[in-house]
């Protein structure tokens, strides 16, 4: 199996502060990965890293078998990002955001309804599709940046806390689009290890520093310990 | 179609369809086009202007109309995530570029269908010099809108990009205004609109669009890294 991540002595830096150092890696495709860690601790910079938004510091970093950031054209359009932002334009519509960015993806006009259409009645937003985003709750855009995340069905999903905002319905509808299966690559930030590590096959744990704590199989990691890593608890 | 003019479809759609709906910018320009007039009118205390007066008048008030527009050209993308969107999709930035710097065309001329005619009412004594007149605004659009873009998309990071965007832009667009402001006068001399070194003058504002366009399409990608 072809690895989809592999980071090696991975670092970066803001300024004075460190972000993340030395983070090595490797994830084979169709696996899914479970980051943990305190506040802080470098988790949506690694996931801005891999998703090609961010220049990475120092190390080596391989995604999709693309070189970055030399190589990071090769690996866009097939990462799917859903980050702290839901990236919908508050004065567009729901349906006018999925157009959007389904140009943007290079989707012909009929796939690109009909693939709306079922994200759409997916995630049970079919009847407030027409609304702006601006007149829709914090729940409803972000089961929205879910259907955008995976309009144009990408290899590798970078999932920076989804179930934020969403209600127990919420969270059961766009589990078949975001879950385990399907032969995507999953990279997942969560503060909820005991809710995401059964559906894992790896688990990395940031500590404060950036550094990784543990890196295990899924299985390994207990959800107790896991829940003490995302409090910051790493020694 | 190819990637890119797909994409440069989609983000003027996008931008023209959010102006239309929200009246962000263009309102905004318009009316503090007119208004200058306005002052201008009572100001100087004339009825009829001429010459190099008649030309700085209309330049200057486009120019600081539009440094409103440019402010906010990129206000979207900055607020709600639009630089990630775009940077996430498999297409070439510059088709970004192109696409800001044409919905700034669009908005240029929006506002100056509403406020040359204000002007030609307020200062001219006929509409003779409009036709050749909607000639030299349209190159100076172009070169304005793509300075501005490009200015636009350094400033929107900044908080103090209200104060940013005209300190950067006005000292660039110089050559702009001198060459506009060049072919401008002859063509608003009472009398009847004159042609001296018209010809020049296109060529000068024509040549500044093509630096500052493929200033732009070279060194966007650039910017928009992090």
């Amino acid at each position: 199996m072809s690895e989809a991540i592999e980071l090696r002595g991975l670092r970066r830096d803001f300024g004075e502060r460190t972000a993340l150092e030395g983070v090595d890696l490797s994830l084979a495709s169709g696996e899914s990965l479970v980051v943990l860690g305190p506040n802080g601790a470098g988790k949506t910079t690694l996931l801005r890293i891999l998703a090609t938004l961010l220049r990475p510091g120092g190390g080596e970093v391989r995604v999709l078998g693309a070189r970055l950031p030399a190589e990071a054209w090769k690996a866009r359009g097939r990462i799917g990002l859903l980050g702290h932002d839901p990236l919908l334009y508050r004065d567009l519509s729901g349906r006018e955001n999925l157009r959007f960015q389904a140009r943007l993806h290079g989707l012909g006009s009929d796939a690109a309804e009909e693939r709306i259409e079922e994200l759409l009645r997916c995630v049970g937003m079919g009847r407030r599709g027409d609304d702006r985003i601006a007149e829709l709750s914090a729940g409803m855009r972000q089961r929205l940046a879910i259907c955008r995340c995976v309009l144009h069905e990408p290899e590798l999903l970078l999932l920076d806390e989804p179930d934020s905002n969403l209600d127990a319905e919420g969270r059961e509808l766009v589990r078949q689009l975001i879950g385990p299966g399907g032969g995507r690559t999953r990279a997942l930030v969560t503060h909820d290890p005991e809710r995401a590590l059964p559906d894992a096959d790896r688990a990395i744990v940031l500590d404060a520093k950036g550094r990784v704590a543990r890196s295990c199989a899924a299985g390994d990691l207990d959800p107790a310990l896991a829940r003490a890593a995302t409090a910051g608890v790493t020694a | 179609m190819t990637a890119s003019r797909l994409a440069f479809g989609a983000i003027l759609g996008k931008d023209l369809r959010a102006e239309l709906r929200t009246l962000q910018s263009l309102p905004a320009m318009a009316l503090f086009a007119v208004t200058t007039f306005v002052i201008f009118r009572f100001g100087l205390d004339r009825t009829q202007l001429s010459g190099s007066l008649a030309a700085g008048v209309l330049w200057a008030t486009l120019l600081f109309a539009a440094i409103l527009g440019v402010n906010r050209l990129f206000v979207a993308e900055r607020e709600e995530g639009g630089f990630d969107a775009i940077r996430l999709a498999p297409i070439d930035r510059s088709a970004l570029f192109a696409a800001k710097a044409a919905a700034m065309v669009v908005y240029l001329v929006a506002i100056e269908l509403v406020v040359v005619p204000v002007f030609a009412l307020f200062f001219l004594d006929s509409a003779a010099p409009l036709p050749p007149l909607a000639l030299v605004l349209a190159l100076a659009d172009v070169g304005l809108a793509a300075t501005g873009t490009l200015i636009s998309s350094m400033a929107v990071n900044s908080r103090a990009r209200d104060l940013l965007t005209p300190l950067v832009l006005l000292p660039l667009v110089v050559p702009l205004s001198i060459a506009a402001t060049g072919a401008l006068e002859p063509l608003l001399t009472v009398g009847g609109p004159g042609y001296h070194r018209f010809g020049t003058w296109l060529a000068t504002l024509g040549l500044y669009d093509l630096v500052f366009l493929l200033v732009g399409y070279a060194v966007f990608d650039f910017l928009l890294e992090d």
